[in-house]
This record gives C-alpha cells, structure tokens and sequence, in this order.
C-alpha cells in the first residue's frame, strides 16, 4: 500500500458523549479499491467511528480524506466531497417515494445526465426499487430498505462508502444478498468501510479488517488472517 | 344502477383527462382573474361576500406559507403573525405616508411587496439563531419573536401606538387578492416540488438522514423560512388595506394560533389541504357569527373533535393530483427508456 493509494486516514481518533469517552485514539486507514471492516461487540465504538467520519459527532484527532482534512466540516459537505454514509436503521424518509429518495442522495450534483445514468445503474443492482419508484419508503420491507438505503449511496456520486451494520435485521438469505452486492460494487471501484456485527460474513468480503473493543482497536490484519484467528474465532465467530 | 356507474366512471375520466391537460391551469387563473375583475369593476357581487373572499384570499396566503414551515419541513412556528404585521405596518407606512395620494393605487402592489421583502428580512434574522441548533427552538424564537413585535409597535407614536396606524385607502380589491394568492400557491407549489423543496421534506423525516443525503439542512430551513415570511408580509400588506385600519393586538398570538388552526385543518403538507383549511375555517367563523362569543367555544371543539377523528387533517400528507407534477423527469426517462429497450428487443 503506498502513500498515493491511501483514501481515508484517520488517527488518534477521540469520541466523547456527554464527557464519557467512547473512543480512546483509534487509527486506521483505508486504500483505493478495498472492503475494510470494523468488527466488534456491541458499544465498542463502531458507529461512532463512522459518525465522526461523516462529520455528525464532534472528535479529537485527524481524519483526512484523498489529502483533504475533514474536521470542521459540516455533514453535507462531507458527503459532497466523496464520502457516503449508510446509517444504522438506514435512515429511509419514509413519507417520501422511493424515487424521492433515492434523487435526494444526488441533492448537491448538478450533472443531470450523470445523476441519470447513476440511477440506471441502481435500478440495475436492484432491479425491485424499479418497480416500488412510485412507493413510500415506509412501506417497503427491511430487506428492500437495505437496498434502497445503498442505493441512495450510490446516487450520490462517493467513491468511499460507510455502511453501518448492512445485515441488522434481515433474514439470513437477504443479508447473503446484500453482501454480494457489496462485493459487486466494491468489484466496480467503490471503496467499502464496513461495519458489521456479523463478524463471519464481514471477514469472508473484506481484504483487511481491524477488531474493535471498547473504544481500542486491539487486532488488524487481513480477513482471512483474522477469519483463522483463534482467538477471534471465539470471541465473534462462535467457536 | 350499472347505467349510473357507468355514467360517473365516463365523467370522472372526462374530469381527469380534463384536468391534466396543459392549459387547465392557465385556463382556472384566467377565468379567476375575469371574473374578480368584472366583480370588482360592475358591482354584481355584495360588498360583504366580496371582503369575506378577501379575507379567505388572505387566509390561504398565510395559511399556504405557514404550511411550508410546520407542514413540510416539520418544524413548529408560531410567530406568523409577527411577520404580518411587519408587513401590514410597512405596506402601510408607504401608501399613508411615502406615496402621494394620486399614485397610492398604482404604488400600491410595490408597497404590498416591499411590505413583503420586509417581512422577508426580518424572516431571515430571526431564522439565522433559530435554525443554528436542532431541535425545538424554531417553537420558543418565534413566540418569542411575536411578542417582542407586538411590544415593539404598541411603543412606537410614529406609527400610533396601542391605538394604531390608519388612514389606508381601500385599495385590496378582489383582483390583487386573487393575484397574490395565486402568486403565493403557485410559488410554494414550485419550491416544494423542486429539488430544494425535497430538500425540506427531507428535514421533515429525518434531519440526521438528510445531512448524509448531502442536503445542506441549514440552507434550506433558512430559505424556507424566509419565503413563508415573505407571503406573511404580503398577507399582512393585503388585510392593512382590507380593513383601512391596524393595531398591535391584531397581530398577538390568537392571530398566529388562527393560522396554525388553518393549516392542522386542512392538513399539513398539503395545498389543497391550506386552501380547504383556510376556506372552511374563515366562511365557518364568518356563518357562526351570530353566535357571538360562543363561536370561540364551537370552533376549538371543532378542532378537538378532528384531531380525535382526523389526527393528520383533512388532507394531511396527501396532495390532489391538481398540484403534483404531470412528470416526474429522471423517472419518466428511466421508463422510457424500459419501455424502448423492451420493444427493440421483442422483434
């Protein structure tokens, strides 16, 4: 990995809600082209990590994205500089259409033909938005809002997407769905900084990952070393 | 019974076909126009029903503007009479004391705008504090901001005071009325339905969602809100030169809390729900007249009896298809382009 290939670099990276402090200098990068994951238990801080990111809680430390310092930039613009981020719960306005939705993520671009084009391309991926355009976000099922809530990644243009906990709530087929289409899009050029629960899966798509425990990032190494490792075998992948 | 179905389905779809053409807009705002003009010029309409529809004229201005801050963005104003008075008393100052009696009548729809910009200004500081933080401060700021304008012209002699401000001349006729309310839903109609206007919407549902969808959240709240304070000043404008005289306490809070009436009548996030609201909350006040104070004890049952039955309004979150757009760009290329790909692929 060298210097020029490096998207997303963040180091030393403190998060504190309300004076408890729940990420303790976390650094981490993430390269041109790659699926890096962040796993770990329950309130180890991976939300966080992906909220300080996308500029939505306030930090110490640095991130940089392609050379650009991102601190004190408002979430928008954020978002505008390349980084798209899938929220826990997925963040569906769900009094609004399917389309609505998905033309909001292309909110700051003014290509048009671009923005169409990008549509095209999620209605290919998911070719059930395509038939719900018409249809509030509300009433679709968990597994389509998934798909939708990529899809609004998509539409915006980044090159880096955060997707927190992509698998929360779906059936085990669906979540297998939606990780394919991860990797498919990852395979396209987009850039991933996974956050998942579901260790296993995780591991199987990402080229390298980093273990988080309480607020430290404790592990690092490829998917497939960490798959082999016992001890993270234990603690996330049942044995 | 088969003969009556039958006969309804053939005038609905006439309808419907009707008013999906082009020209129907045009066509409604032309009739409207004619005819309060000839009202307006020959007499045939009383002179009571005519301020009745000026005043339901007004009421769908402010009931249309205030609905775009608490109906499709979500947020809770309760200052939109301030922002009226700030425009009655500004229209008013120009055509009492800037414009010479011969030109007031020509002058006056640039004392009703400028009222309006007015209006407009004010709107913009008072949402650069509001919308700083998230939350429910919009709520606090603007009573606030209601009883500091009130204060602020019952102290001021310039402009009379507690007594209050008159010697306007008549000049709200059914024509201006009808062309400012027009002007107002058509305007509201367009930003709603337009990529800033989505951008509203998005705060409604989710502000956090929004900032990631890109949405430059503050930016949009504060345009929001200065084009509804806008049409509250033209609003303002308008009753000035209605009723020929204005105070202070015309502009307190029961003011403000008759529009919020309006718009959770009708519905938020609606047009045709302000316009219903505002029409049938103003001709219902107008028939119960004659109940004298007891009309403030029907028209809050009223309310309580639709929230308990209707909790969204009449027309909450939902739009006739009068209002919505006839396409929808990027999806309408998208199915025609399924549709082309389809058919070259079927021979």
């Amino acid at each position: 990995m060298t210097a020029s290939d490096l998207l997303l670099t963040v180091s030393g990276l403190c998060v504190s809600y309300e004076g408890i402090e729940a990420l303790h200098g976390v650094s981490f990068e993430v390269a041109k082209g790659e699926i890096v994951t962040l796993i770990g238990a329950n309130g180890a801080g991976k939300s966080s990590i992906l909220r300080a990111v996308s500029g939505l809680v306030p930090y110490a430390g640095a991130v940089v994205y392609t050379g650009k310092d991102l601190k004190n930039l408002p979430a928008d613009r954020i978002v505008a500089a390349g980084i798209a981020h899938v929220p826990e719960g997925r963040g569906i306005f769900g009094n609004l259409t399917v389309g609505e939705n998905l033309k909001l993520a292309a909110w700051q671009r003014r290509d048009k033909s671009a923005v169409a084009r990008d549509l095209d391309r999620v209605f290919d991926l998911f070719p059930r938005l395509r038939e719900r355009t018409k249809q509030l976000g509300g009433m679709l099922s968990g597994g389509e809002q998934q798909m939708l809530a990529v899809g609004r990644a998509l539409m915006s243009d980044a090159e880096l997407l955060l997707l927190d906990e992509p698998s929360m709530g779906l059936s085990p087929v669906l979540v297998r769905e939606i990780f394919k289409i991860i990797s498919e899009i990852n395979r396209e050029g987009k850039t991933v900084l996974l956050v998942e629960q579901n260790a296993h899966l995780a591991l199987q798509i990402a080229r390298r990952a980093y273990v988080l425990e309480t607020g430290r990032i404790v592990l690092s190494g490829t998917g497939r070393e960490l798959a082999g490792n016992p001890r993270i075998r234990e603690a996330y992948l049942g044995g | 019974m088969n003969r009556t179905g039958t006969a309804y389905a053939t005038w609905r779809d006439g309808w419907r076909r009707f008013t999906a053409r082009k020209y129907f807009w045009p066509a409604v705002l032309a009739c409207g126009l004619a005819f309060s003009i000839a009202a307006d010029r020959y007499d045939f309409v009383d002179l009571y029903v005519q301020l009745i529809v000026i005043y339901v004229g007004i009421n769908i201005i402010l009931t249309v503007s205030l609905n775009l801050i608490n109906g499709y963005m979500g947020e809770f104003s309760v200052g939109h009479a301030g922002f009226m008075a700030v425009g009655a008393y500004t229209a008013s100052l120009i055509t009492v004391h800037v414009l010479p009696q011969s030109v007031a009548a020509v002058g006056f729809p640039v004392a009703v705008l400028a009222g309006g910009l007015a209006a407009a200004l004010i709107g913009f500081l008072v949402a650069i504090p509001s919308f700083k933080t998230r939350g429910d401060y919009l709520a606090i700021v603007t009573l606030a901001f209601g009883m500091i304008v009130k204060s602020i012209l019952e102290n001021i002699d310039a402009v009379g005071g507690p007594r209050g401000l008159l010697g306007m001349e008549k000049l709200t006729t059914l024509p201006w009325v009808f062309f400012w309310t027009a002007l107002s839903v058509w305007v509201i109609r367009n930003l709603v339905y337009s990529n800033y206007g989505r951008g509203v919407l998005s705060v409604r549902e989710d502000e956090i969602a929004a900032d990631l969808m890109s949405v430059n959240t503050r930016q949009v709240k504060i345009i929001a809100f200065v084009v509804s304070s806008f049409f509250a000043g033209i609003a303002g404008g308008l009753f000035a030169h209605a009723l020929q005289f204005i105070n202070p306490r015309m502009f307190d809070i029961i003011k403000s809390t008759d529009v919020l009436i309006m718009v959770y009548l009708g519905g938020i996030a609606s047009l045709a729900g302000s316009i219903i609201g505002a029409v049938i909350y103003t001709l219902l006040l107008e028939i119960l007249r004659p109940l004298g104070i007891w009309r403030m004890v029907f028209m809050p049952l009223l309310l309580v009896v639709l929230m308990i039955y209707r909790p969204r309004g009449i027309m909450g979150l939902r739009e006739t298809k009068l209002f919505e757009p006839l396409g929808d760009l990027v999806t309408e290329r998208l199915w025609r382009k399924t549709k082309k790909e389809a058919s070259d692929a079927a021979p």
